[in-house]
């Protein structure tokens, strides 16, 4: 029973194909086989966030998907948002605004807060926290990451206006 | 955490499932969001030879709001939110939706999985039974219909044979005012207590009322009693009080980790004075 399945991934732009169980956990996957551990491993059972990445428009935690679930889709991980030298808009707030402390949660917390940005480009911070209820920081008290998001949104924002 | 190695299966359409369903026996369950099914597995508590994964049928998907509504079970607590025109027409649904779980979540949970699942921490099943909705499944022959109000015999124990997929919850668009209210420890919680109420008036009296409660017993529980004890009321804080101790008379909760059955039955109470309250204003 239960051979290797071929799985086709696009991620971050990249297409990605291997071998592999069907059981394996899409976290897993993207950390152990494409080498991208930006998406950690946190709760393991859907409560933490730390895992979340975009597939096919959504957010979602990969530790709660099968790889074999993900076949054909198109994913973004937080390698996919910036580089060291070229920050992310949210990246570069959180720096500013000291939205982390100990960092575990902070791929988790990018991903979400940036497609909660495309859910809602001008959010109220009521808003900001309900749509980020499936992350938690143990760390921050979230203040700051609510700050951090909400000087992304309006960063965001003008240069969408300054565009126009 | 890794679960024990299964098949795969993503069939294209019903027919596929069914037969993958009758070859596989109870060896064999389908997935939709996967969010109670894949932490089972993980933790070992529930072993899947063969995963049928219904994300690739397109027939389960959708919502047509009318007089009648009808929802695809693989439509997920996301479309509904996003959905202005049930919003309107059924905006309980909405309502219900937000306080499920948290984002990622509500992208993945599929209104089929949270109906037929038989957890009875699931919001939706609670939900369908105050709108009294028709749950159509489809098996080797054909479908049939079953009353939301008939469909739950125990925790995880429901009318589904099997054989059988949940296809669509149907029900009419509800008249007057309504609301969902949940008692949880934190967000994306199970309910500690939830009420789901929908209440029509006549003038200034109650002329129809529906009543269901969440996780308060080992199935949902339509409250026949409460709901025609608010009929022909003017719903004022005395009726409210008869409603919500008909109420308790048709709960059973157990003692958890969300509390003692005291505690579960005086958070029952404050839901649903609240729900009843927000329903009657909207009325």
């Amino acid at each position: 029973m239960s051979g290797k399945m071929q799985i086709k991934l696009k991620v971050n732009g990249e297409d990605h194909e291997f071998l592999a169980e069907p059981r394996e956990l899409l976290v897993h996957a993207l950390r152990e086989r494409l080498n991208l551990t930006g998406s950690h491993v946190g709760c393991e059972t859907g409560h933490c966030g730390v895992c979340t990445v975009t597939l096919n428009g959504k957010s979602v935690k990969s530790c709660t998907m099968f790889v074999a679930q993900a076949d054909g889709a198109e994913l973004t991980t937080v390698e996919g948002m910036g580089s060291p030298d070229n920050l992310h808009v949210l990246q570069e707030a959180f720096r500013e605004h000291h939205g982390l402390q100990c960092g575990y949660c902070t791929p988790g917390m990018i991903m979400r807060a940036a497609k909660l940005l495309e859910e809602i480009p001008n959010p109220t911070e009521e808003q900001v926290r309900f749509g980020m209820a499936g992350n938690l920081c143990r760390c921050t008290g979230y203040q700051n990451i609510v700050k951090s998001i909400m000087a992304a949104a309006s960063e965001m924002n003008s240069a969408k206006e300054a565009a126009q | 955490m890794i679960p024990a190695a299964f098949d795969y299966h993503r069939p294209n359409d019903l027919n596929g499932v069914i037969s993958l369903l009758q070859e596989h026996g109870d060896d064999a369950r389908v997935i939709a969001g996967g969010h109670s099914l894949i932490p089972l597995m993980k933790l070992r508590m529930a072993e899947v030879p063969h995963l049928i994964d219904l994300q690739s049928i397109t027939e389960l998907t959708g919502i047509e709001s009318g007089s009648t509504i009808r929802i695809g079970a693989m439509t997920t607590q996301a479309d509904i939110i996003d959905n202005a025109s049930l919003a309107s027409s059924a905006p309980i649904l909405k309502e219900a939706s937000l306080q499920i779980a948290d984002p990622q979540v509500r992208y993945m949970g599929t209104v089929g999985g949270n109906v037929a699942n038989g957890d009875p921490g699931n919001d939706m099943p609670g939900l369908m039974q105050c709108l009294d909705a028709t749950f159509i499944l489809r098996g080797p022959n054909g479908e049939r219909e079953v009353k939301a109000r008939d469909f739950y015999h125990a925790a995880y124990m429901t009318e589904r044979e099997d054989d059988e997929v949940m296809v669509a919850v149907t029900f009419d668009a509800p008249k007057g005012g309504y609301a969902y209210e949940k008692q949880k420890r934190k967000i994306g919680d199970y309910a500690t207590a939830a009420a789901a109420v929908i209440i029509s008036k006549d003038g200034s009296t109650c002329k129809e009322a529906s009543i269901a409660m969440t996780n308060l017993s080992d199935t949902p529980v339509f409250c026949a009693a409460a709901s025609d004890s608010l009929i022909g009321t003017s719903v004022s804080a005395e009726d409210i009080k008869n409603a919500v101790s008909s109420m308790i008379d048709a709960i059973d909760p157990a003692e958890d980790n969300r509390g003692p059955v005291e505690f579960k039955k005086h958070a029952a109470a404050v839901v649903l004075s609240r729900a009843i309250e927000r329903a009657w204003q909207r009325a």
